[in-house]
């Protein structure tokens, strides 16, 4: 409860501060929207010359992009982390949070929230609607259900993702760049799995899984049952690597020593 | 003309200090080849071409973009932006040298130390990894070379263009985000401009945009030759030409903006 309440008053100031700044915030969705569209793009394009990406047909790929659009979305607006190591380590920012009487992550996770990148989960719902009413898929009463569970299990995969690599900042104060990186894998899975090798599928599987975010929830809307297995593995794994992550980040938090004097 | 080659040396010398980073960097730009290596084939299945490129000539194509990516880009529209918000430019502009100029020089010292501890080792380490076709012919590495000058340029006046903007927006991240965004769909770094269906490379013709990436990926893939080289040279010189305009016009209306904020 105590968290709830504050989770309510960050939010509520965030949005003050972000109301100060009306067109800087209209840009940002702007430019959000524009790097959704840019993917669509390339999607359309691409499928202006070929009929079908390993069996998969250009509805079907857009409808997985769309899908993946919403955790991702969700991702970016409250594990907006891509930064710690520079503001909260190497600026001692760290040593401010850990006197305060909530978990330090959810307290890093609140102040770095990112409100307005909410709207892509709006444009990933629009573009997922459109291309499941082209492929004229069926709709079940439980849908709802699944679609939320498998939401919030890729929000999951990505956060646990986000949170490891913002752990390894505890142990090692240099600077790098594996943020950037992790970003750039999760782009691969958007595109069915069946397109890549066979070590590129497992690590997309296992190691770092980021099919789990794309390509095999959706592949449960688009009624492919060889992939139900994974489809629903997708809380499952969600779940778990969150939890590994929280461990991971409570080890690094002990193992702090503080930045500067 | 000596303080701005050593600006260049200084830059250079700064990246260097900073090189761990650009390990880790050959490894993200090395996986993100990989993956457009993958969805390519894909695409092309058993096709042989497609608008006149074969699989071998594509996977080249992306591999080259990328590292030559690493050449062009850099950051100076931030490092302006950010110059700007904090007033540390009005100092800058008292100095013996013109602004712009010394920040194109700046960007020049990161783009050759790019090039020669990110691009080259990491084209030779993709060279090894995925099929690639290096064109063996002396004269088509040279016009490669003047096209990669061009791409520089532009995509610098590109980003002074959006950085000379924070003096009339005060805070533009989001506009250099919408600039990024931008410019690696229409500069042909995705996906080849003749890809895009006729009317949009109609309309893509009236910007500057593929002169930064699409004219010399297809220099180096030879899928450009003879008359048409000249002409996608003449078109980026064109380009290199025409975009000292707005820089120039914006840069005095800035200056003018800049004694109403400090007065």
């Amino acid at each position: 409860m105590y968290y709830v309440s504050m989770f309510i008053q960050y939010a509520g100031q965030y949005m003050k501060t972000r109301l100060q700044y009306r067109a800087d915030v209209l840009v940002e969705i702007f430019s959000d929207f524009l790097f959704q569209a840019v993917n669509l793009i390339f999607i359309l394009v691409v499928f202006g010359h070929t009929q079908s990406l390993s069996g998969w047909n250009q509805n079907e790929i857009i409808f997985i992009y769309g899908f993946f659009l919403i955790p991702f979305a969700i991702f970016g607006a409250f594990f907006n982390i891509w930064d710690f190591n520079e503001r909260y380590i190497v600026k001692g920012e760290m040593d401010r949070i850990l006197t305060r009487p909530i978990h330090s992550l959810f307290q890093v996770t609140l102040e770095r929230m990112e409100l307005e990148s909410l709207f892509g989960a709006v444009t990933g719902f629009a573009v997922m609607m459109y291309a499941g009413s082209q492929l004229g898929l069926p709709f079940y009463w439980h849908d709802p259900l699944v679609f939320t569970l498998f939401t919030v299990g890729g929000v999951l995969v990505y956060a646990g993702i986000f949170i490891m690599i913002a752990s390894i900042s505890f142990y090692s104060d240099s600077r790098t760049s594996i943020m950037p990186m992790m970003y750039n894998i999760g782009n691969y899975g958007r595109y069915p799995v069946d397109i890549y090798n066979k070590a590129i599928r497992f690590v997309l599987t296992w190691i770092l899984p980021f099919a789990f975010v794309g390509m095999y929830p959706a592949a449960y809307f688009l009624r492919k049952e060889e992939w139900y297995t994974y489809a629903f593995l997708t809380p499952i794994v969600g779940v778990a690597f969150f939890l590994i992550a929280v461990f991971v980040w409570n080890q690094g938090v002990k193992q702090y020593r503080g930045a500067g004097n | 003309m000596d303080k701005y080659i050593e600006m260049v040396r200084i830059r250079f010398l700064m990246m260097l200090a900073y090189r761990t980073n650009y390990y880790s960097g050959i490894l993200i730009y090395s996986i993100n080849i990989g993956a457009y290596f993958f969805l390519w084939s894909a695409i092309y299945g058993d096709k042989g071409n497609i608008q006149g490129l074969s699989v071998l000539q594509m996977s080249t194509y992306v591999a080259v973009a990328w590292m030559a990516r690493a050449f062009y880009f850099n950051n100076i529209d931030r490092e302006i932006a950010l110059e700007i918000k904090e007033g540390k430019v009005a100092v800058e502009l008292l100095r013996p040298y013109h602004y712009l100029g010394m920040k194109t020089m700046q960007a020049f010292g990161e783009g050759v130390f790019r090039l020669l501890f990110f691009s080259m080792p990491g084209m030779i380490f993709i060279a090894f990894v995925f099929p690639l076709e290096f064109p063996g012919n002396a004269a088509t590495w040279i016009f490669f070379a003047l096209s990669l000058v061009f791409s520089f340029i532009i995509n610098t006046q590109i980003n002074l263009l959006t950085g000379i903007m924070t003096f009339f927006l005060f805070n533009n991240d989001g506009l250099i985000r919408a600039k990024r965004v931008v410019v690696d769909l229409f500069s042909g770094l995705l996906l080849p401009i003749s890809f895009y269906p006729g009317w949009a490379q109609g309309v893509m013709q009236y910007f500057p945009f593929q002169a930064i990436s699409y004219v010399p990926n297809m220099i180096f893939t030879e899928a450009y030759k003879g008359n048409e080289l000249l002409q996608a040279l003449l078109y980026q010189g064109i380009w290199a030409i025409l975009l000292l305009i707005p820089i120039q016009l914006l840069w005095m209306l800035a200056k003018k903006q800049m004694v109403i904020q400090g007065g």
